[in-house]
């Protein structure tokens, strides 16, 4: 049952094969007995609530409802009402939203069925998910290994099937690299294509949130009522609605597949460049026409980004000041102490370093040569995928330059960082991309990332499932959670 | 404004950041940092910064800066109150308040 499509879950529901409740229990039992062994999530709800069940039976009475009864975990940034929202930060230990945020209110309106708070980095900065206050997230392939970050819970929950489905954001990796590392199905959708009211900010202008499943076609199931404008939301696209069309064949037929030869060569683990090299064949395989194209300056996506969103951080995180909402310290004699005090206790350190380093970046003196250089390159970046979309319809890369490492073996810094280069220069364009699962490497799971133009999911998420159609990978799941 | 190769010229004082001036960006970042993590984080901060140089690699001159991906104007709505009643929820959510106000030290003596 847990390594069921949604499709064929939605089948056997309205089939009453399974009941709402029934469906849901699995997933709960499964969500508390593994989370002592992932630390996947922050928080599990009691159980289905009477409104939830009603709902969903409800619309599965009507036609049309795939996603009524299925259960899933919210990233734990977005807001849930009555339901605690951590950020995974002390700073917002005890916060419980007054509001939905619109994915959970768009997915709760479809009568998914809410089990979970995913665990995350701390604010989602961070590649490793060791940066929560709620503790490291385990990867359940091995549970001595990270899971990728900063949406790792979310990826940790879906590989042991804790739930078939999590949301998660991606800010310059954050969907596609913990995909990868646990052996999922990943999609950060275009920037503007899902609402970020009520998703807590990292970095404005390039947080966006997406969805983690185990099959391309789940992802798409529930991106496509995840998406659509949103009134609330002033960077939500007006033509963010999008609806999926699952392809008539697995031919690739007609397809052309640009390839960054460079960044294949220059993997330096041979196993991660024969699985990536293996997918891209499959590719070919079905038809699809590969192309070497260039990304000239994507190799200074890292550099830029690490100015870029430091800086939309710091602006963002000064909202976080013990006044309204989130910690307040109990050590404060006067405002200024109040603040400082406050901030200094509720965030963690790699949150304080990044708020330094944008507060740098933006200070007076540097904002020319840092912070206005970085947006330039990142027009460059831009312009190269622009020059590359031309010739292609999707661009195949790598996720990540290495499989799960050890808990403890990389501090975060830089060198933490320069494991994002494959995921960072479509973050920086806005476009769509995802990770889907390909031949292991050293037993751990691998991902190819699919990048697609601007507001065309549908290239990459048909190619993906295509690719799923004909490989098995995606059905693998670590043997102690089956 | 300006879009000459002098913008882009290191300045020699600008190489690396020092204790002074880390705590010039805590003051203005409003947080503390205990006197026994600032070489830490110092150094730490100047890893960053010799990465983030690697934009010296090429000179932009002349490209426009991106902010954000979509080229969208600023959306702009009727100055019309449209969401009410939420004061005792939002209240709620602070460590202190009263009926009407978030309540802080005292700012005058």
């Amino acid at each position: 049952m847990i390594q069921l499509s949604i499709r064929e879950m939605a089948a056997m529901l309205r089939a009453k094969q399974i009941s709402v409740a029934e469906l849901s229990s699995l997933f709960f039992d499964r969500a508390r007995a593994f989370n002592q062994q992932t630390n996947a999530l922050t928080k599990v709800c009691c159980d289905i609530s009477a409104d939830q069940l009603i709902q969903a039976e409800t619309m599965l009475a009507q036609e049309g409802h795939v996603l009524a009864g299925i259960p899933l975990a919210h990233k734990d940034l977005f807001c849930t009402q009555g339901l605690r929202t951590t950020c995974g930060s002390n700073m917002l230990k005890a916060f419980i939203p007054p509001y939905d945020a619109t994915v959970v209110s768009n997915l709760k309106s479809q009568g998914m069925i809410t089990v979970a708070k995913a665990n995350m980095d701390e604010f989602a900065m961070g590649s490793s998910n060791e940066h929560s206050a709620f503790g490291a997230v385990n990867n359940p392939w091995d549970l001595t290994r990270v899971p990728g970050g900063s949406s790792g819970g979310s990826a940790a929950a879906v590989a042991a099937r804790m739930v078939p489905v999590a949301t998660a954001t991606d800010t310059g990796g954050s969907i596609r690299q913990p995909a990868a590392l646990c052996g999922i199905t990943g999609i950060k959708p275009s920037y503007g294509r899902v609402s970020r009211h009520g998703m807590v900010a990292f970095a404005s202008s390039l947080d966006q949130g997406g969805v983690m499943a185990a099959s391309a076609d789940d992802c798409a199931l529930v991106l496509s009522a995840m998406c659509g404008h949103d009134a609330l939301d002033s960077t939500s696209h007006v033509d963010a609605q999008w609806s999926w069309q699952l392809p008539e064949s697995n031919s690739m037929k007609g397809k052309k597949v640009g390839v960054v030869t460079d960044w294949i060569d220059g993997l330096k683990d041979e196993a991660i460049k024969q699985s990536t090299l293996e997918a891209i064949q499959t590719l070919k395989d079905q038809g699809a026409e590969v192309i070497d194209i260039q990304l000239p300056h994507a190799h200074l996506a890292v550099a830029a980004y690490y100015v870029i969103a430091p800086a939309e951080c710091s602006s963002n995180l000064s909202r976080f000041d013990g006044v309204r909402y989130g910690h307040r310290s109990e050590d404060c004699r006067d405002l200024e102490q109040l603040y400082v005090n406050s901030r200094t206790e509720g965030f963690g350190e790699e949150v304080k370093r990044r708020i330094m380093v944008g507060t740098w970046a933006l200070s007076s003196g540097y904002y020319d040569a840092y912070y206005l250089k970085a947006q330039k390159v990142r027009r460059l970046i831009s312009q190269d995928f622009a020059a590359a979309f031309k010739q292609v319809d999707v661009i195949a890369a790598p996720v990540s330059p290495e499989v799960a490492f050890k808990h403890g073996e990389k501090s975060e810094g830089v060198s933490m960082y320069q494991a994002d280069v494959f995921t960072i220069p479509a973050s920086l364009a806005g476009l769509p991309c995802l990770s889907m699962p390909v031949k292991p490497a050293h037993g751990l799971p691998v991902g190819l990332q699919l990048m697609g133009n601007y507001f065309d999911e549908q290239s990459i998420l048909s190619m993906a499932h295509q690719f799923q159609q004909v490989t098995a990978w995606h059905q693998a799941m670590p043997e102690a959670f089956l | 404004m300006r879009a000459s190769a002098e913008l882009y010229r290191k300045e020699p004082e600008y190489m690396s950041i020092n204790r002074k001036e880390l705590t010039e960006i805590a003051a203005l970042a409003k947080l503390k940092i205990a006197d026994d993590a600032m070489d830490e984080i110092a150094n730490s901060m100047n890893d960053i910064k010799a990465m983030i140089d690697q934009m010296d690699e090429v000179t932009a001159k002349g490209v426009e800066p991106m902010s954000h991906p979509m080229d969208m104007r600023q959306v702009l709505r009727q100055d019309k109150v449209t969401e009410t009643g939420h004061q005792a929820e939002l209240l709620a959510l602070s460590a202190q308040a009263d009926e009407t106000h978030y309540l802080v030290p005292k700012v005058i003596e």
